[in-house]
């Protein structure tokens, strides 16, 4: 994969909007451009640093991952579940069409 | 990124305007783990309960909430690359792979990417054509075998404008096997499936209902000219049957092979096969940019299995169906053509095992393929739900070898013990079918014969054929149960030949 | 009655057990505390009349002979611990009114142990920030203020604030990259973040996994102690939990440090730094040396790249777990024209300016291409960061320096410079990057009267040195300044 070259566009930025779902005015993308390039300007720095060979960290605990029985041990609580949502019907989440 | 170096038969090319095609096909099949609770929390996996009523706070992706992984789904996929011969990762991850959807309550699925819990691994797979004749056989490589979380299931017809989400399934584990192209033909890819199926059941770890959609494949298809540069593939998702495997890859071959001919180009897209009108239709998807942002779970730490694990869990290893099949022509004598109908999954070689056991081990298979599955699949019954247990057929087969009954009695036992009037000795008993082999008796009929048919007792010393005859005459006046041996014997000494 | 309200944790317990006062009695004072403070908007949520009840009973469970570790006290629960049934928002519009039908495995020990809950106290949203200005609920104002409002520092700084004017006995807090000791310089208070795994993730809103960690923020190092000692424990419900015993740390507090091995390292000493700062460091050190402990100088080379890999390993991990605020199961729905709509509406009217930014930023440093260069170059930068201190401990066995570059700022100051802001953290972040323990101790004023605290560091699972070198420390500081009430 490619170093990042340059910086980040507003065209970027309705990307990375668009993953995120997020919305953002067409006139706030330059704005945030630049935001974020002030940023990614900063973290540029990394590139200092000398990483040949090294392991990536990817926990703060260095164990193997425990487990658990597979037991039912949960679940059966759907009041729980469904007590907080902004719409519900019949036992079901009701929410916006998924489909066209 | 693929290679696909086999060329197919050339039987199974399709012809277009611009001469042959082949058809590259490699699958992804998704097989539920056979667990009791989900791949991250405690939460049942029980199908078709209420909606969310299976649903633990982890599930439904609560603030704060945290997997933790199921040991028994992580044995199963260590079974399972076993039975693939497939290499055992002892170091494995899980994964983020993020994208929205609403029954996906996370934001993402947690899968393996990176660091798969197995990797390649091959099987040998035996392809049937229409007619049910065993084709040349074909090795599948097997890329990577992963767990991961399933999603929950949108109704859409509940509401006109609205979708309804069930989260009962979200978060049951999957083992996503996931083929090297290696496939050629519609009835490649559906026997590997069916083997994938086979191999899963026997070990257990997957219970292959596909009709639960415990085991789903979605198929990717491309066509190219006979060994020629590799085309733009399609991915079919979630198909649940051999027979729509084979529909769907047809289908979609023949739909680029028209698009590429016409002069056009195949946009790389995930596709739906339609069951009802056998054809495959783009899934419209609203997300126009696929980025799923892999990287590590930060919430689980790596899998790491010890070899000792590994070697324990494939020494309890059962018997897979390959080896059944092998075991079965050595050691019972039974054609390629008999094992593999009696290896076709457990139940069946269970159920054979049984009733050969101490029998005669190809009556033990013509009873079983025969007479049994006939009768099962004439009534649309399953082998699980069989009238005639093990027992019973061996109890049947037994009145045969100690003569009893003669093997055409025993047919109409057979037929009675289908149809619930209880097991062989019960049915010889209330319908006097027992043979006669009585000696005297049998010789008192002989007798009879002869006398009433002296003429053709006479010419019989010169037309040994004639010898059919009065066996006929005699079976008839004993209502077919006299031992027909025992009458052919008297006969012939009576008669003199 | 002399004011309960400026007693220790520990003497609060003490008097309880003596039987000077009820909890109840306690309970009440902090809630006429808590009233008199509403001004600092140190609350999102307060609890009164539960508490009320909780005191109540507690007193009863006392009277027969049932006493926890924090029995009867009067604590403060950062809003982004659930809590069963009440309102938790981790300071964020995005979750409405959401009231989450379980409790965190902390705050559920800390129940067990008699913790009389106050209310839910205000952060920065999902605890992204360093002032608590980015709080959906209003900023909170440190209760020194000097003419004008000051920030209390964050993400903590309702839990810093709330402890710091003396509204509750202790509080809860969470640190990601400084948010507990951070705002414990701030505010005049001791923070302690341990060991990451010591305490139970499950039930804390996530900002970054692999970085959070909860702890206390206490008036005294013993009092953090205690709390702690409440708080930590293994959870077989968090995979990243350390399956290990809870050591009586309150009892390492005071413990000689004499030839204890004290590294300074000299990146700490970083441009800009005030010189207030930087002498009051200096004091710190002749401090542990006329304690006894050995000043060891010690490198830690790859300290300045530590604060922009966490702002890549946050924001990534953020972008993910805050995907789950979507508008389908739970908290704000913001209806749209059609789902993804809705879903943009949602989360762009339900998260702030800071959430929006720092999702973006996740966003982008994951995606195609871009992932090697920022977040997996990010990663290595943080094994490099543990291997510096994996170096430092072959010649000391705990590290101090200072916990913030500043003394609390201003209301509005920092907060249109993103990076400005994110240099609060640069003494504080190593350790979340390295799973360290770390503690503030409040240990002198500025010019401005305004507090300043000092930071140990110790080895992973040795809060134990910590706490005693954090005691040491502050024996020495002798810090008693209290803020003026002018709140009241
Ligand atoms: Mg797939
Ligand atoms: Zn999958």
């Amino acid at each position: 994969m490619s170093q990042p070259k340059g910086a980040v566009s507003a065209e970027d930025v309705k990307k990375i909007a668009r993953l995120s779902r997020l919305h953002v005015e067409s006139d706030r993308l330059q704005p945030l451009a630049e935001d974020l390039n002030g940023i990614l300007a900063w973290i540029e720095q990394l590139n200092e640093v000398d990483v040949e060979g090294v392991e990536p960290m990817t926990s703060a605990v260095d164990m193997a991952a425990p487990m658990r029985k597979d037991e039912i041990s949960d679940g059966d609580k759907r009041n729980d579940i469904l007590k907080n949502a902004p719409k519900k019907d019949d036992g079901f989440f009701v929410v916006p069409r998924s489909v066209e | 990124m693929f290679t696909a170096e086999r060329v197919g038969n050339p039987r199974d090319y399709i012809k277009g305007e611009t001469g042959d095609w082949e058809i590259i096909i490699g699958l992804e099949v998704h097989a539920q783990v056979a667990s009791n609770s989900k791949l991250f929390s405690g939460s049942a996996t029980e199908y078709g309960q209420a909606p969310n009523s299976q649903v633990s706070l982890v599930d439904a992706g609560m603030p704060g909430m945290l997997p933790v992984v199921n040991e028994f789904c992580v044995e199963q996929a260590v079974k399972t690359g076993l039975g693939l011969n497939a290499q055992i990762n002892l170091f494995s991850r899980f994964d983020r792979k993020n994208y929205f959807y609403v029954d996906l309550p996370q934001g993402y699925q947690i899968s393996q990417f990176e660091h798969p819990i197995v990797g390649e691994g091959e099987i040998d797979v035996l392809p049937i054509d229409a007619d049910g004749n065993t084709l040349e056989p074909v090795t599948v490589g097997i890329e990577r075998l992963h767990l991961e979380q399933d999603a929950g299931k949108s109704v859409h017809d509940l509401s006109p404008d609205e979708t309804y989400v069930d989260l009962n399934r979200c978060g049951v584990a999957l083992m996503e096997i996931v083929s090297k192209p290696d496939m050629r033909s519609p009835e490649e890819a559906s026997a590997y499936v069916d083997k994938l199926r086979g191999i899963v059941r026997a070990l257990g770890t997957c219970d292959g209902d596909m009709e639960k959609g415990n085991l789903r494949a979605d198929v990717n298809v491309s066509v190219r000219k006979p060994g020629g540069e590799l085309g733009t593939r399609c991915e079919i998702k979630n198909v649940n049957s051999l027979r729509f495997i084979r529909q769907a890859i047809n289908y979609e071959a023949r739909r680029h092979i028209e698009i590429i001919e016409a002069g056009g180009t195949i946009d790389q897209e995930t596709r739906l096969f339609d069951s009802e009108k056998g054809e495959t239709r783009t899934m419209r998807s609203k997300e126009d940019a696929h980025d799923y942002r892999y990287f590590p779970d930060p919430d689980l730490l790596p899998l790491k299995l010890e070899q000792s694990f590994v070697d324990r869990v494939k020494s309890e290893l059962p018997e897979l169906p390959d080896q059944i099949k092998a075991r079965f022509m050595d050691q019972y004598g039974l054609s390629e053509y008999d094992a593999r109908i009696l290896t076709a999954d457990k139940t069946k070689s269970d159920f054979y095992e049984s009733v050969a056991k101490g029998r005669d081990a190809k009556i033990a298979a013509n009873w079983t393929m025969v007479e049994l599955f006939g009768a099962l699949n004439k009534a649309g019954t399953e082998l699980e739900d069989s009238p005639v247990s093990a027992d019973m057929l061996g109890g049947l087969i037994d009145r045969i070898a100690d003569k009893t009954i003669s093997g055409k009695i025993a047919k109409e036992v057979f037929e009675r013990m289908f149809g619930g009037e209880g097991d062989a000795d019960t049915i010889i008993e209330a319908q006097g079918l027992k043979q006669v082999t009585d000696m005297g008796a049998i010789e008192k009929m002989v007798d009879d014969a002869i006398e009433a048919n002296a003429a053709q007792a006479e010419k019989a010393k010169d037309n040994p054929k004639l010898l059919g005859f009065f066996v006929g005459q005699v079976m008839k006046a004993s209502g077919g149960k006299a031992n027909p041996q025992a009458v052919n014997e008297i006969l012939r000494k009576k008669l003199g030949l | 009655m002399s004011d309960l309200t400026k007693l220790t944790l520990e003497a609060a317990l003490a008097g309880m057990a003596a039987g000077d006062f009820s909890s109840e009695e306690l309970t009440k004072a902090h809630i006429d505390a808590c009233m008199d403070g509403a001004d600092l908007n140190a609350f999102i949520t307060t609890t009164f009349e539960d508490a009320i009840e909780s005191a109540k009973a507690s007193d009863a469970r006392r009277k027969s002979g049932e006493v926890g570790l924090l029995e009867g006290a009067p604590l403060g629960v950062k809003d982004l611990f659930c809590t069963e049934g009440v309102k938790t928002t981790a300071g964020s519009k995005i979750l409405g009114d959401f009231a989450p039908p379980y409790e965190s495995s902390v705050t559920a020990n800390m129940k067990a142990d008699g913790m009389v809950m106050l209310g839910k106290l205000n952060l920065d949203e999902f605890a992204m920030g360093s002032s608590n200005e980015t709080s959906h609920y209003g900023p909170v104002i440190n209760p020194w203020r000097k003419g004008e409002d000051l920030v209390p520092g964050g993400s903590s700084g309702g839990s810093a604030a709330a402890v710091g004017a003396d509204m509750c006995l202790g509080a809860t807090a969470t640190d990601t990259g400084g948010s507990i000791r951070q705002p414990a310089s701030f505010t005049g208070t001791v923070g302690i973040k341990p060991t990451y795994g010591r305490c139970s993730r499950w039930g804390v809103v996530a900002f970054a996994s692999s970085l959070d960690q909860a702890g206390p923020i206490a008036k005294t190092v013993k009092d953090s102690a205690i709390l702690l000692e409440s708080m930590a424990g293994y959870d077989p419900k968090d995979s990243t939990s350390l399956n290990i015993d809870v050591p009586k740390w309150s009892e390492s507090c005071g413990k000689s440090v004499k030839g204890l091995r004290i590294g300074i390292p000299k990146e700490y000493s970083i441009d800009g730094m005030p010189g207030e700062i930087q002498s009051l460091w200096d004091q710190g050190i002749a401090w542990m040396k006329d304690a006894g402990a050995e000043i060891v100088p010690i490198t830690l080379p790859h300290t300045k790249y530590a604060l922009p890999a966490y702002y890549v390993v946050a924001p990534a991990e953020a972008s993910s777990n805050l995907a789950r605020y979507d508008g389908m199961r739970y908290g704000l729905r913001v209806d749209g024209k059609d789902l993804t709509d809705t879903y943009d509406r949602t989360r762009t009217e339900g998260f702030g300016k800071e959430v929006r930014r720092r999702i973006m930023i996740g966003t982008y440093v994951l995606s195609a291409g871009y992932y090697d260069a920022y977040y997996l170059r990010a990663q290595k930068v943080r094994t490099r960061i543990v291997q510096d201190f994996e170096n430092a401990w072959q010649t000391c066995d705990a590290i101090l320096t200072p916990t913030a570059p500043s003394a609390p700022f201003a209301v509005g100051r920092k907060l249109n410079d993103p990076v400005k802001m994110y240099l609060n953290d640069i003494f504080t972040v190593t350790t979340n990057l390295a799973g360290l323990p770390g503690i503030s101790v409040p240990a002198g004023l500025d010019a401005d009267g305004l507090p300043l605290g000092l930071q140990i560091i110790g080895k992973a699972l040795d809060e134990d040195t910590v706490f005693k070198a954090a005691s040491a420390l502050e024996k020495a500081a002798g810090f008693t300044a209290k803020p003026e009430k002018w709140w009241k």
